[in-house]
C-alpha cells in the first residue's frame, strides 16, 4: 500500500509496509497514483502528454518507479499480520511502565479535566510512601530482563503530595543498580506549588518534565480555574520560566490541551514561543461528545488547517535557525521503532499500568475509575486476566477499520482510551482523532523530509 | 533524470522486538528511539 500526499512544495508517497518515505517530482507522484491500473506504455504516454515531455523522459520515471517496486520499497506486501500477537506473547507478565497516582486531589478546578478534578470519579486521596514503595517492588520483580523501567507521577496534582514523591525516588535510587535497572521518571504537573525545592529535585532526578499550559492566557484561565474561579496563568507561567531555564537543555514540554474555544490552538503556540517556551505540544479536549468543550465537526477543517500551518511555521523558525519541537511532529524515520512496536503499541493494560494511591492496577492513567477494568493490586498483581487479555490482543490487526489505513503502522491503532470513551470499547475506532492522527503525521514526514534534503544540501 | 528522492527510513520488514523502547502515549509511537 503506498499513500500519496503533497504539502506546498512536497509531493511525498509513503510505502506503508516497507516505511520507505520518496520525495517525488509531480510526473512521479502522478504515474505512482496510475502505477497499479494502468501499464507502463499507457502510463508513460499519458505522463508524456501531461507534462509536456519527451516520452523517455516518463519512461525514465517508471523504471525508477519499478526499480523501487523490485527493492521492496513501494508497494510492499502487508506480511505483519502473524506478528501481531507476538511481541505481546513474547513478553506476556512483563511490566516495564507504571504511572503513579500519588495524588487524586487537585489544587485546581479545570473545566474539561478528564480525571474529574483529579478524583478520578472517586474519593479524593494521596498515595502512601507504603503503596508507592510496593508499587516500585511489584515493578522491579515483574519487569524481566528490561533494564530501563519507567515510572511517571501523575495525579491530580502530584506535588500536593511532594514528600512521598521524593521519598519514592530515593528509594528507587537506593535498589535499582542491585536489581541491574535504571529508573527514568517523569513528572506531570499543574504548577502551582513549582518553587526552589521542587525545580532542584526535577532537574536532578526527572527524565522528563510535563507542563501544563494552555497558551493564551485568556485561553488558559477560561478552563484552568483554581476553586475561587480564579485562572492560574499568571501564578504558573513565571514558575514554568524559571524551573525551564534551570533545567538547562533537559527533557520537557509544554502540554496543552485545545477546546471548541479554541480550535486555532496555533495562536497558543505562539504565545508559549513568546514566552521562551520550545518544546510544545497542543492536544485535543478528551470529553464526551455533549461537552460544551468537546471539538465539533465544524472544528475539524479548522484544527487540520491549524496542523498545516503550524508545519509551515515550525519549517520557518527553523530556516531562521529559531527551531521549535511540537510532540506529534516528532518522527524518527531512520531509527525509529520496530515493526513489533508498531502492530502491539503503546502497552497500556500489560507493559504498562497505573497504580492508584489504594494501590490497584488499572491498564492506563485514563482508566482509573472505570468500573470493571481494575485489573488488580500491587500486592497481589493482576488478578482480572479476562480484562488484560483483552488490552494484550488489542493491536493494530485487532481493528477491521484500520487493515486498509495508511497510517496504522505509525499509530498502532491508536489510544485504547480514547476509542474506549468514544465508542465503548477499546477496540473501537474514534474517527476524529484518526483525521487528526493522519494529518500530523503527514505533517511530520514533511517536516522530517524537509531536515534530511537540507542535511544533505549542506553536508 | 532524477524523478524521486528515497529518504533514509528504517526497513519495517528488516526490522522484523527487545522491549527497551520508552512507553510512548498518543494522548508517539512513531518517534520512538528503537535501543536494538
Amino acid at each position: 500500500m503506498v499513500h500519496r500526499f503533497h504539502l506546498d512544495d512536497y509531493y511525498i508517497a509513503v510505502d506503508v509496509c516497507s516505511g520507505s518515505v520518496h520525495v517525488l517530482d509531480e510526473m512521479a507522484y502522478e504515474m505512482i497514483g496510475g502505477y497499479e491500473e494502468k501499464d507502463r506504455q499507457a502510463l508513460t504516454a499519458e505522463a508524456a502528454k501531461r507534462f509536456g515531455t519527451a516520452l523517455s523522459e516518463a519512461e525514465e520515471c517508471y523504471d525508477q518507479i519499478t526499480a523501487l517496486k523490485d527493492a521492496g520499497q513501494l508497494f510492499t506486501e502487508d506480511t505483519f499480520a502473524p506478528m501481531a500477537g507476538e511481541l505481546k506473547s513474547r513478553t506476556a507478565g512483563v511490566v516495564k511502565a507504571l504511572c503513579l497516582h500519588v495524588a487524586h486531589t487537585c489544587n485546581l478546578n479545570c473545566g474539561y479535566c478528564f480525571a474529574s478534578q483529579g478524583k478520578y470519579k472517586g474519593d479524593r486521596a494521596v498515595m502512601s510512601f507504603e503503596v508507592g514503595k510496593q508499587a516500585l517492588d511489584f515493578l522491579v520483580a515483574h519487569s524481566g530482563s528490561r533494564h530501563n523501567l519507567e515510572v511517571d507521577f501523575f495525579g491530580g496534582e502530584p506535588l500536593m503530595n511532594f514528600q512521598v514523591v521524593k521519598d519514592l525516588v530515593a528509594y528507587a535510587r537506593s535498589i535499582e543498580k542491585a536489581a541491574g535497572k535504571n529508573f527514568r521518571f517523569t513528572l506531570t504537573t499543574n504548577g502551582m506549588l513549582i518553587d526552589d525545592d521542587v525545580i532542584d529535585f526535577a532537574n536532578r532526578e526527572m527524565s522528563n518534565v510535563v507542563l501544563s499550559l494552555d497558551g493564551r492566557k485568556e485561553i488558559h484561565d477560561r478552563c484552568r480555574v483554581d476553586y475561587a474561579g480564579n485562572g492560574s496563568w499568571e501564578k504558573i507561567v513565571p514558575k514554568f520560566q524559571k524551573l525551564v531555564k534551570a533545567r538547562g537543555g533537559k527533557n520537557y514540554y509544554m502540554r496543552g490541551t485545545f477546546t471548541h474555544a479554541n480550535p486555532d490552538f496555533l495562536e497558543d503556540i505562539k504565545v508559549m514561543l513568546d514566552l521562551g517556551f520550545t518544546e510544545l505540544s497542543m492536544e485535543p479536549v478528551v470529553c464526551a461528545p455533549d461537552d460544551p468543550a468537546a471539538l465539533t465537526e465544524a472544528d475539524l477543517p479548522v484544527v487540520l488547517q491549524q496542523y498545516e500551518e503550524l508545519a509551515r511555521l515550525m519549517r520557518k523558525k527553523e530556516k531562521e535557525g529559531r527551531p521549535f519541537t511540537f510532540y506529534h511532529y516528532m518522527l524518527d524515520l531512520a531509527d525509529g521503532p520496530c515493526i513489533y512496536k508498531r502492530i502491539s503499541g503503546c502497552g497500556s493494560g500489560t507493559e504498562y499500568m497505573a497504580v492508584t494511591p489504594w494501590g490497584d492496577l488499572y491498564p492506563c492513567h485514563q482508566f482509573v475509575g472505570e468500573e470493571g477494568y481494575c485489573l488488580g493490586n500491587v500486592w497481589d498483581g493482576v488478578k482480572n486476566t479476562e480484562r488484560q487479555a483483552e488490552f494484550a490482543s488489542c493491536n493494530v490487526y485487532a481493528r477491521e477499520e484500520c487493515r486498509n489505513c495508511w497510517a496504522r503502522l505509525y499509530c498502532s491503532g491508536g489510544c485504547a482510551a480514547n476509542a474506549f470513551h468514544a465508542t465503548g470499547k477499546i477496540t473501537g475506532v474514534y474517527e476524529t482523532g484518526c483525521e487528526l492522527f493522519k494529518k500530523r503525521m503527514e505533517c511530520a514526514i514533511v517536516l522530517q523530509a524537509d531536515r534530511m534534503l537540507s542535511e544533505e544540501e549542506e553536508g | 533524470m532524477k524523478h524521486i528522492k528515497t529518504l533514509n527510513t528504517r526497513n519495517l520488514c528488516e526490522s522484523a522486538g527487545c522491549g527497551e523502547c520508552q512507553t510512548s502515549c498518543q494522548s508517539g509511537i512513531a518517534n520512538q528511539k528503537c535501543e536494538s
